[in-house]
């Protein structure tokens, strides 16, 4: 500490102070002295602020509701005020590795007094990033297998349809149809691609088809919803695929769409529509939910397990619905569904929205523990025998998350395969 | 700076390839095509370089099945400055030494200092196309090069030999060079990007001269390689599996 100081009160104090010529020296000279917070400019801050979209980052008054509910301050330092503070004392957010923490899970928006809205302001910046080349190495190849091939995980767009040669239940694609249908099926790119996503889009179809439902799907017409890319700052790809999915939707004739993930729900209900897109888009759990007369009675076998459910954020906090994939658990026999202690609007995220899923080992570097595995100590703290999912996201991050936190004995299923399950009595 | 880079369209390898009925080569209308990777860092290299010494860069290829200028707005969006590709009534396959001929005859006119293009591309493994594009200009060449740095109409260019050997070479400018790697990963392109260049850029066209003659080589037999071995999955727990591990192990003689 500098000479001429004293401690007072935990307080540093000059010894004497004198200002415009008046020596003012006294225990109350700090009242003269500048504030740390005014060294700093808020040039960070407007820098942020000024994008389109991330205006709300000043308005942040640091009262700092939204760290403890951070999924991520949870397994390191993170959070919207603590974005703010370092955006104040130096730190350029747009180059920051910061930037690509956020999973957009919206629990700080929830809690934000002063509606601080992360779930813009991180893809205005992020957008701003990749447009001067800053974009981490993964990510960029999630972005590029996209562009190239319509899917994130680098299949080929022409194999979209092919899990549907697997499958008992037929699966009609909509271009072969050649008439109208009910219900137009998105099945996404997880579900069509990934092992254990294809495992939920077999069930699916058993479960469509044992219902009777006049269904179909777009096979290689289909493409990715691009809402994730959009959040990790990749706004032109997006817009490439909604325009793609869009022409494609509005070439056939359907009454509702069903889609198997949360991400695809938001993409198509409140990103398309602002593209002219609006047309009745449901959930699976909410469809099926609706259809629980007629499902309740094919759920023929016990599933005795007990159950605990991992809401998806863009399920959850960014529509609100938490009631139809509890209703389809619980209308299985046999089933015990027990609630984690985050659930509903406060659910833990997964880590893998907003780009985190394709963000694992950058997020892995600033992280003590990935927040798949979180999730999955708390589901093994309440003694849960399956993890119950409906995010194609989710099957895979927290398998892989049971594995590597040693409990191999908790089983993760998308609620699709419980229901089938129940359906056919195999366990 | 003069500096054109020579690129490649070729059969996605994320595509399950199929071989056609003849049996003698792709089934060319079950598989996309994209750039061979090798392509994508010259282009970066040609980049950085621009970025580092000046000059401009233009980059060029045989539209092979008429899907080329997505490949070359992406070029456009990373940094370069000029496109330009080589049009006709064309169909796959076209061997490399035509599509050299071709690109040799284009990138003439254009009076390069410097000529990249990728070692080798993945659709034939033949690593022909520098080495003929460097005999049609009569321009030295280096290949299997992951570094270039250009001063004073010299190039020094950093060649990789087998068993991590490197070596540095001073090459006399205007010279072919095949890329191996850039001195960075290729950089991306955001969609917007490219977007913007498919909207705004002119895209030069060269007709292909269908009177040069092929590489002589016909394909008699594509096949797709039959496995051979099989892996064997030693099931139990972890000590039953030790313990068939140790055993195996034993067997072979190598505890």
């Amino acid at each position: 500490m500098d000479a001429g100081l004293d401690k007072v009160d935990a307080i540093w104090e000059k010894e004497t102070a004198i200002i415009d010529g008046i020596d003012i020296s006294g225990p109350w000279n700090r009242m003269f002295e500048q504030r740390v917070i005014w060294e700093y400019t808020p040039e960070l801050i407007d820098k942020v602020a000024d994008l389109p979209g991330a205006e709300s980052f000043s308005w942040c008054y640091q009262c700092a509701a939204c760290v403890p509910v951070c999924p991520v301050d949870m397994v390191g330092d993170y959070g919207p005020r603590k974005l703010y503070r370092k955006a104040q004392t130096g730190t350029d957010l747009q180059s920051a590795d910061d930037l690509w923490l956020c999973t957009t899970c919206m629990n700080c928006v929830r809690v934000c007094k002063k509606v601080v809205d992360m779930v813009q302001i991180m893809p205005a910046v992020r957008e701003q990033a990749v447009l001067d080349g800053f974009v981490p190495e993964e990510l960029q190849k999630a972005f590029e297998d996209t562009a190239k091939y319509g899917n994130p995980l680098g299949q080929s767009q022409r194999k979209r349809a092919a899990w549907t040669k697997k499958s008992d239940a037929p699966v009609p694609i909509i271009k072969d149809v050649k008439r109208p249908v009910d219900v137009l099926w998105y099945v996404g790119s997880y579900p069509s691609y990934h092992p254990r996503g294809i495992d939920a889009a077999l069930a699916a179809a058993r479960i469509f088809h044992a219902l009777d439902i006049d269904y179909a799907i777009l096979g290689r017409e289909e493409k990715d919803d691009g809402d994730s890319q959009r959040l990790a700052g990749e706004n032109g790809l997006f817009e490439m695929l909604a325009e793609h999915n869009i022409s494609v939707f509005e070439k056939y004739e359907w009454e509702q769409m069903v889609v198997t993930g949360p991400h695809e729900y938001n993409a198509f209900k409140k990103e398309y529509a602002k593209l002219g897109f609006e047309r009745p888009i449901q959930h699976y759990t909410q469809f099926l939910s609706d259809h629980l007369d007629r499902l309740s009675p094919l759920l023929t076998h016990e599933v005795q397990a007990k159950v605990t459910f991992h809401d998806p954020c863009y399920l959850g906090r960014h529509h609100g619905e938490y009631d139809a994939p509890r209703a389809l658990l619980n209308a299985i026999p046999g089933l015990e569904l027990v609630e984690m202690g985050r659930c509903r609007e406060n659910g833990y995220c997964c880590g893998g929205g907003g780009g985190g899923m394709w963000l694992d080992s950058f997020t892995q570097n600033h992280t003590t523990m990935r927040l798949s595995e979180r999730r999955v100590l708390e589901a093994a703290a309440y003694g849960a025998d399956i993890l119950a999912v409906c995010c194609p996201f989710e099957v895979s991050r927290f398998e892989d998350a049971a594995k590597s936190t040693g409990n191999d004995q908790l089983r993760v299923l998308d609620i699709l395969e419980l229901l089938d399950m129940s359906m056919r009595g195999e366990i | 700076m003069n500096i054109v880079v020579a690129i490649k369209h070729v059969p996605s390898t994320a595509d399950e390839l199929e071989i056609n009925d003849e049996g003698v080569n792709l089934d060319f209308d079950e598989v996309d095509f994209t750039i061979n990777e090798f392509d994508e860092q010259a282009i970066e290299q040609a980049v950085l370089v621009k970025e580092a010494s000046g000059g401009e860069v233009t980059v060029i290829g045989v539209d092979v099945i008429e899907e080329l200028d997505g490949v070359l707005h992406t070029a456009l969006a990373k940094g370069a400055d000029k496109a330009a590709k080589i049009v006709g009534d064309l169909e796959p396959p076209i061997d490399s030494h035509t599509q050299a001929r071709w690109l040799a005859d284009a990138i003439g006119g254009l009076t390069p200092d410097l000529v990249l293009t990728g070692v080798q591309a993945v659709d034939d493994l033949d690593g022909q196309i520098g080495p003929m594009l460097a005999a049609y200009l009569d321009l030295p060449y280096v290949g299997v090069v992951t570094g270039l740095s250009v001063s004073d109409g010299t190039a020094t260019v950093h060649k990789e030999y087998a068993g991590g050997v490197m070596a540095e070479f001073e090459v006399n400018l205007p010279a072919v060079v095949g890329v191996q790697a850039a001195e960075k990963p290729p950089r991306y392109a955001p969609i917007s990007k490219i977007r913007q260049m498919a909207k705004s850029a002119d895209l030069e066209e060269y007709e292909a001269d269908e009177n040069v003659g092929d590489s002589g080589c016909e394909i008699r037999k594509m096949a797709k390689p039959v496995s051979a071995g099989h892996a064997e999955m030693l099931e139990g727990d972890a000590e039953e599996v030790a313990e068939k591990i140790i055993e195996i192990l034993e067997e072979r003689g190598l505890l």
